[in-house]
């Protein structure tokens, strides 16, 4: 099974009311697998018009209370970001998977790292953020699917999904989560008394973005900070190995994390004492662990498949305390473990303060 | 056959359509203006026969019509002045 | 003493922020009307649409949402599959359905989506301040055709019913004008037909479209505008009803 296969069975047994997609490259598989499947499940599909259709129609159904996910690749994503900052506007829970390709512009079909700004720093207009997701392993695709929804339905905010090429098309043996509708309850969720249903015997519910009356959206962004402190506070997620004597410190997410953790371990067998921290929530940033990590003062080395969008993070929560140094491959390029080792030999020959 | 309307003076927006299809010119604008500045359209003739093209053409929902079938033009409305407000949130039918 | 008009409950008892004499007005009473003499308040969900109307969830008193502009037909799709059970109708102006959303609805009738939509043609972008639409008239000054709309370099007025007809998914389009006591009842038979097809599970998309008076962006005075809109306004955009 592969990547996007994984992560759609997955999404499916989490209790994905509807799926909406448009085919691009290299997510096709999510679409099509979608297209056999929630038939079979009596669930909606729907292959749309346009990303920004898609990502529209994911608002009508969120709106209504439902499950709902779109999936894409860069260019489609970058068509949604509108919508993507209605959805955080009118606080609607959704999950939003982007199987990341080499940009900018049609780019090409290879994996890449190269849209962290856009969903991480919010690509749409207005000050919102959406939690943002970076799984580095075909299994880990697939077990954060439920996580997704679950976290978006909590604090009724939309979910993104950074995955890339290689994460979607790559086969893995996989272990779908079945049980995750009984987790789902075991959170007990808020209920979703704001949704549209009907005004049967109620007041009407309006679900809407537009705040013109004086200070009103302020307000409603001072709500929506809050909301994001929150989750700051209760759902940042990385993955920390080796870092306590670390000289340097590997950061990666995704499928980098595993390309240069491996380079971690050989660098390790040559008596080079190398670190890793892996963010698995993109957005909220592990600031602090990575902070404390400075304290000691090691070397950071972020690898990326970009021209260095992260490593903008990772200097803020270093905050200079110690030198950050980048090294990435744009456009579609897979960093070999080589020249990661590469990297960390010429790091180590530099004299440590 | 005789009708009466209640005009909304508040609300009216002074858009003068009641008057142009009201067929035996009932309706006209005032020379007072309402505390929004409009100057709204007035009940004064006596032959209104109810037939609603008024409100039916009326933008912002301003006027009501009743009709009493015996022909009486003294229709009482429970103490209601012709072009006074009547706010009746009736509940839902 | 028998009531012959009176304000119906869905329509919700408060003053509005359309100019005196704008069609929207009149077009919200009639869908409200519809709605309760259908009996379908409680399983209702209205769309808003971004222009004059977008205010239109402090009027309706439904359960509503307000969308980016023009994706009113792609969000209805969105509730609508996943609730088959509601009755969901979008409500849009020229700019929103003709101008920016034309894919949403075309693609919205080309897949046969079971939806009312309530098209409001004004020939005009009311809220941003009467610049030209789609369906904005030849020789139309408006805000940006100071002299008056030119086929050459402006195009043609978009018949939006015509393009949608063509459409097996499009099961009814009708047009109607809001510009005098007798067009204005046989619009509202229209709006009820298209929201008891809905009701009925009819299989396909129906649309009313509405020419309706602006009489601020045409400089016109309102009985003007209701008789530019019958004698002029119809020339081009015919009234009937075109399919179903």
């Amino acid at each position: 099974m592969c990547g996007n296969e994984a992560m759609a069975e997955s999404a499916i047994q989490a209790g994905l009311d509807a799926y909406f997609g448009y085919p691009i490259t290299p997510q096709n598989e999510v679409t099509a697998y979608m297209s056999q499947r929630m038939p079979e499940e009596k669930r909606v599909f729907v292959q749309s018009e346009s990303e920004l259709a898609a990502i529209n129609m994911v608002f009508g159904a969120a709106a209504t209370g439902k499950r709902t996910m779109t999936s894409s690749s860069s260019p489609g994503i970058s068509l949604m970001q509108e919508g993507i900052s209605y959805l955080a506007a009118a606080e609607l829970p959704c999950v939003i998977v982007n199987v990341m390709r080499g940009g900018p512009g049609l780019g090409n079909i290879a994996p890449s790292q190269g849209d962290y700004f856009q969903s991480v720093k919010g690509g749409g207009h207005g000050d919102y953020h959406c939690i943002v997701f970076g799984p580095s392993g075909v299994q880990e695709f697939a077990d954060i699917m439920p996580l997704a929804f679950d976290l978006a339905d909590k604090y009724r905010i939309p979910a993104i999904i950074l995955a890339d090429g290689i994460l979607g098309q790559m086969m893995e043996p996989v272990v779908i989560p079945t049980n995750s509708k009984l987790n789902t309850q075991k959170l007990k969720l808020p209920k979703k008394d704001w949704a549209l249903t009907g005004a049967d015997g109620r007041k009407q519910n309006i679900v809407r973005s537009l705040w013109l009356a004086e200070g009103a959206i302020e307000q409603h962004n001072y709500d929506l900070q809050a909301k994001y402190r929150q989750i700051e506070k209760n759902e940042t997620r990385c993955e920390q190995s080796d870092v306590d004597d670390a000289d340097i410190i590997i950061v990666a997410y995704g499928i980098c994390a595993r390309i240069a953790r491996r380079a971690a371990q050989q660098a390790r067998e040559q008596g080079i004492k190398v670190g890793s921290i892996r963010p698995i929530t993109l957005w909220p940033f592990p600031s602090e662990p990575i902070s404390k990590a400075a304290d000691k003062s090691p070397i950071f080395l972020v690898v990326e498949m970009s021209c260095g969008q992260m490593v903008e993070d990772v200097r803020l929560a270093v905050a200079g305390k110690t030198p950050v140094v980048f090294w990435g491959r744009p456009g579609g390029g897979i960093p070999t473990v080589e020249k990661i080792l590469e990297k960390i030999e010429q790091l180590t020959i530099k004299p440590k303060k | 056959m005789a009708g009466k309307i209640i005009i909304d003076i508040e609300r009216c927006k002074g858009c003068t359509l009641c008057v142009t299809v009201c067929p035996n010119n009932v309706i006209s604008i005032s020379e007072k203006s309402n505390s929004k500045g409009y100057f709204p359209a007035v009940s004064t003739g006596p032959n209104c026969t109810g037939c609603a093209n008024c409100a039916i053409v009326c933008p912002d929902c301003a006027i009501e019509v009743y009709r009493d079938k015996a022909g009486s033009d003294k229709i009482d409305i429970k103490s209601v002045n012709p072009n006074k407000k009547k706010v009746n949130n009736l509940a839902r039918e | 003493m028998q009531t012959v008009f009176k304000r119906t409950p869905t329509l919700k008892d408060c003053p509005t922020h359309y100019c005196p004499g704008c069609g929207h007005g009149i077009a919200h009473r009639l869908v409200c009307e519809v709605i309760d003499e259908l009996g379908i308040h409680g399983r209702t969900i209205g769309i808003a649409p971004v222009g004059c109307a977008v205010l239109a969830y402090d009027y309706f008193d439904v359960d509503m949402v307000e969308v980016a502009h023009g994706r009113a037909p792609a969000v209805a799709t969105g509730m609508k599959r996943t609730n088959p059970d509601k009755i969901v109708f979008s409500y849009q102006g020229d700019g929103d359905l003709a101008a920016i959303g034309t894919a949403e609805i075309i693609h919205a009738a080309h897949r046969a989506e079971q939806l009312t939509v309530v098209f409001i043609n004004n020939a005009v972008f009311g809220m941003t301040g009467g610049q030209m639409a789609p369906t904005t008239m030849l020789g139309q000054i408006t805000a940006t055709t100071p002299q008056g709309r030119q086929a050459d370099g402006q195009g043609y007025p978009l018949n939006v019913s015509e393009l949608l007809a063509v459409l097996p998914g499009a099961i009814y389009v009708e047009r109607c004008g809001l510009c005098s006591p007798a067009h204005i009842r046989k619009a509202k038979a229209a709006l009820k037909h298209a929201f008891e097809l809905q009701i009925n599970n009819a299989k396909g998309l129906s649309l009313v479209e509405l020419l309706s008076p602006c009489p601020t962006y045409w400089r016109m005075t309102p009985p003007d505008a209701m008789l530019h809109i019958q004698n002029e306004m119809t020339k081009v955009f015919p009234l009937g009803r075109l399919k179903g």
